[in-house]
């Protein structure tokens, strides 16, 4: 990635930028504190006391789920690729009628602290608590690095600092705040990081919208002239087709497996899960994810008109120069929205999207954290991995506690580790795959033991295990590992960096893929980048024949207990 | 019901030992049986129409691409007008949802609830 032009003509804007950052810093250390001195129950450490309301909660699903990747990567997507980057945030939204009609308010009734509570209330506690443990940790992993590699390249972008050091430096800092916003604040500290994060991220982009729109006179369809005009691709950027656009008949398989994964993705990820648990019952989960759908739905309408505005008033060209991938889009929207570089105002308005951003970067991986340690905590250590009775119970889960905080400390530092170690490359398909782990593994299970009679352990075992090894084993031997050329990925022209990375000659036409992470010539033995239309199935298949293969009769009756818990909330905790 | 067929160190008994008889005698509650049709009838049939409008959404974008491309007003075209109905639908399910479990769901729960905690 290249350093951006304004960074290096404008350092002025740097040391706002740090202002802003630290501010928000040291406003979240302050609430994470506080709520700290707060919490009453150990346990309030996974769910937050269950206190929130439905307008709070619905605040903090949309921090935990507005990531850096929808703001400045769909804003980004929409610059470039006009219409494909749109068709990307409508997965992201409607997945959410998923989570609301079919799993949030079951969950809360019939759950406690993690997703597989609501498993092991039919099912088998240590098998079926171990595996939906580590599809948590594995969704997570991914979805960290995913963050933490994109805070890197872009903190350092937006400070104008570049180097290798600053890129590890930023990670390391971004991963220590995590750890401590998690490990001190628990789920009720987690909770107003997330509150603060939105709202700052919604105040941002509102009056990025507004600020654009007013251009425009408020004139959408001049808005959409301007951008189509100043793409450079006319009428084909309000299409769909720039970005899924190569017409062998693959490309489009592809995006429309990165649209299911997407969809039911949403209401298997971890972190999300969680905040079902951080209210009082059932009817509060329903109106904060009515809250959530709203938010989330305007902020997209939002980001919509900021990635258009971005095409038109800078220009898809000048996007492009700065950051290939179109992750500066709308920081460069907001200079020019300023006054442009140079201007007080110009660097006002970037220093205050930058902190934005950065907010956004430290909420989600936060959620993330504690979603993952929740897990290794409540479902490896007490259930699985601890043995024999148990002398007390307040004793017991004090320690259950510390247990938590312990592994949000070695989670944290494999998501630096392994961050560090791929902070040079590509990862931003990551985000996609975490979600296709998500819809295969945890989707299946969830859906099928509240709602399938017949469901068993060995079934939710084999769904599990089978959606997690097809959804990984997928994306190892697709093109975003392997880069050969193939019909869909004709040869591309080769920077001579990425020659000598590959080992071919400049003018070499085996390259298709110059950023695959294992090789850049050999041809991926499965074609499509996104695994969600195979691996969903699977998932889904393997977990109705493993039930179906071994019955378990009071497994079926006890079924009934289940709806009666989850629909009347009898029982429910 | 709840039958962890395991001893599990540290959840606290609170929960419904198995074969709870409160859980028994809802379940076999006429109201009980009405509830849960009134919300599987709901909940699967909106589940089916959200899915089938969005992948013949990403189907006609992947698909149809001539027809998402003609304009209906000014820059607009079909493929804008889709999308941004895809978000009035959205909006439009979780409202009549809500409206539809304030009428017709939650009374039912919070009486077999109420009773279910007195037995």
């Amino acid at each position: 990635m290249k350093a951006l032009n304004f960074a290096a003509a404008e350092p002025s804007h740097r040391g706002l930028t740090i202002g802003l950052f630290a501010a928000f810093v040291v406003i979240t250390v302050g609430i994470t504190v506080w709520s700290s001195r707060k919490s009453k129950r150990a346990l309030d450490f996974y769910d937050g006391g269950r206190a929130f309301s439905g307008l709070q909660n619905g605040i903090a699903i949309s921090g935990d789920y507005m990531s850096a990747a929808s703001f400045l990567g769909i804003a980004g997507m929409i610059a470039l690729s006009g219409y494909d980057g749109f068709l990307y945030s409508i997965g992201f939204l409607v997945a959410w009628l998923v989570a609301l009609l079919l799993v949030a308010e079951l969950l809360r009734n019939s759950g406690r602290y993690t997703m597989a509570d609501v498993l092991a209330l039919r099912l088998r506690q240590r098998p079926i608590r171990a595996a939906a443990g580590v599809s948590t940790i594995v969704v997570s992993i991914f979805y960290l690095v995913a963050q933490m590699v994109g805070a890197g390249s872009l903190v350092s972008l937006l400070l104008g600092v570049s180097g290798d050091g600053a890129k590890i430096w930023v990670i390391v800092a971004v991963g220590a705040l995590m750890i401590f916003y998690v490990t001190v604040g628990g789920m009720k500290g987690t909770t107003w990081v997330q509150i603060v994060k939105a709202v700052l991220l919604m105040v941002g982009a509102a009056v990025m919208t507004v600020m654009v729109l007013a251009k425009f006179n408020f004139n959408i369809g001049d808005l959409l002239s301007a951008a189509a005009s100043q793409s450079g691709k006319g009428d084909a950027f309000l299409q769909p087709g720039l970005k899924y656009g190569a017409t062998d008949a693959w490309s489009k398989i592809d995006l429309i497996s990165l649209g299911i994964a997407l969809v039911l993705g949403t209401a298997g990820l971890p972190h999300v899960l969680v905040r079902f648990y951080t209210v009082p019952d059932s009817k509060t989960v329903r109106k904060s994810v009515n809250w959530a759908i709203a938010i989330i739905g305007v902020f997209y309408l939002m980001t919509l008109a900021i990635g258009f505005g971005a095409a038109a008033l800078v220009g898809t060209k000048a996007i492009k120069t700065a950051d290939p991938s179109g992750n500066t889009a709308a920081p460069t929207l907001a200079e020019t929205l300023g006054g442009g570089a140079g201007t007080g105002g110009g660097a006002a308005m970037l220093a205050f999207i930058a902190s934005v951003a950065f907010a956004t970067i430290l909420a989600v991986v936060a959620g993330l954290t504690l979603a993952s340690s929740s897990s290794v905590a409540h479902d490896l250590y007490a259930n699985v991995f601890r043995r024999g009775p148990v002398e007390d119970t307040q004793v017991a889960e004090r320690k259950e506690v510390r247990v938590a905080k312990v592994s949000a400390f070695f989670i944290g530092a494999i998501a630096i580790g392994v961050s560090i170690y791929a902070r040079e490359l590509n990862v931003a398909f990551l985000v996609a795959v975490a979600f296709a782990i998500a819809a295969s593994a945890n989707l299946p299970a969830i859906l099928l033991t509240l709602f399938w009679k017949r469901f068993t352990t060995f079934g939710a075992k084999c769904g599990i295990y089978a959606g997690l090894i097809a959804a990984v084993g997928l994306v190892l031997l697709s093109p975003v590992c392997w880069g050969g050329t193939s019909s869909g990925r004709p040869a591309v022209a080769l920077t001579a960096a990425q020659a000598t990375k590959c080992g071919v000659a400049k003018d070499s036409k085996q390259v298709g893929n110059a950023t695959a992470l294992f090789s850049c010539t050999v041809k991926a033995p499965f074609p499509l980048e996104n695994p969600g239309v195979v691996s969903i199935p699977i998932g889904f298949l393997a977990a109705i024949a493993g039930s179906l293969v071994r019955r378990n009769k009071r497994e079926e009756e006890s079924h009934a207990d289940l709806e009666v818990r989850a629909l009347t909330g009898v029982g429910a905790e | 019901m709840i039958r962890p067929t395991e001893t599990v160190a540290g959840s606290p008994p609170t929960e419904p030992s198995a074969g709870d008889p409160r859980a028994r005698a809802i379940a076999a509650d006429p109201r009980f049986a009405e509830l849960r049709t009134r919300f599987r009838r709901f909940v699967f049939s909106m589940t089916a129409v959200f899915l089938a409008w969005y992948l013949l959404y990403v189907l006609l974008s992947a698909y149809a691409r001539g027809f998402m491309a003609i304009k209906v007003f000014g820059s607009v075209n079909v493929a804008l007008l889709l999308g941004l109905l895809q978000f009035v639908s959205t909006f439009a399910i979780a409202i009549v949802y809500a409206s539809y479990s304030r009428r017709r769901l939650d009374p039912l729960a919070e009486e077999l609830r109420a009773e279910g905690q007195v037995r």
